[in-house]
């Protein structure tokens, strides 16, 4: 039985964060986000906040077309019951510099 | 970025002799040598480091392709050969299957924004079906470059 708050979770959730290692979302990195999204059960979908085309976060292949440069702000949106968590996972590894520095 | 810009078409390979990971990188950077667009005296090194940044983590992404590269304080500006397997690659790939299509990238240790234009750039047409195929399907030099003539000029009408 879901709890009565449970139905006042949102199950959308987005974030701006800025990529600030030096190198950029290269391929080590996106492969790191990658697999960081693929554990959580949310539609994950990643744009840069420039362009608003949304990609894939779980497609390795779709995340290095974004060519994220240092500086770049990208926004990432989780969809699904644990889109929270998702968010506050992907936006701790972006701001971990992905233990690159 | 325009492939054709960054593509050496002298290290165009359409029938990849390798069926190996490792030896396939080793005839690929072979090509740039022949090619002129690595010195042969750094051709062991690099060969060294792409397949220890393969090790680290396979940059066979699934799709049959992969992107194996380095990054070198030698290398001045973006060279990418590109190799075509008719029989397929054993290349530790994520998804586990053989790759077929395969960019190698050298690029600039100072300039991280060429490399990931050029990514997207390699990505943008190696995450469409139609040209995975159509790459795979080419026989000689002329049909890459046939290939990426068309893919350029779609691009930059986009």
């Amino acid at each position: 039985m879901p709890t009565p708050e449970s139905a006042f979770v949102p199950n959308k959730v987005s974030a701006c964060v800025k990529i600030i290692n030096r190198l950029g979302l290269h391929a080590r990195p996106a492969m790191m986000f990658v697999e960081t999204a693929s554990k959580f059960l949310s539609n994950v979908t990643v744009c840069r906040t420039d362009t608003k085309e949304p990609v894939d976060g779980k497609s390795i292949m779709q995340m290095m077309m974004l060519a994220a440069t240092q500086g770049t702000e990208i926004e990432i949106t989780a969809q699904g019951e644990d889109a929270q968590q998702t968010i506050n996972e992907l936006v701790a590894l972006v701001n971990s510099h992905f233990m690159e520095e | 970025m325009k492939l054709l810009d960054i593509v050496v078409k002298d290290a165009i390979i359409p029938k990849l002799k390798a069926t190996e990971r490792d030896e396939a990188i080793s005839e690929i950077v072979e090509a740039l040598v022949a090619a002129g667009a690595l010195s042969p005296g750094l051709r062991d090194e690099f060969i060294k480091s792409i397949i220890k940044r393969e090790k680290r983590g396979s940059t066979g992404f699934g799709h049959g392709v992969a992107v194996p590269h380095v990054k070198h304080s030698a290398v001045t500006e973006m060279a990418v050969a590109i190799a075509v397997s008719q029989s397929g690659v054993e290349f530790n790939a994520l998804d586990r299957q053989p790759v077929y299509c395969i960019f190698l990238l050298l690029s600039p240790e100072d300039k991280p924004e060429d490399h990931l234009d050029a990514m997207e750039a390699i990505f943008g047409n190696l995450s469409q079906e139609t040209f995975r195929r159509f790459l795979r399907q080419a026989t000689k030099i002329e049909d890459v470059l046939t290939l990426l003539e068309e893919t350029d000029s779609r691009a930059s009408m986009r």
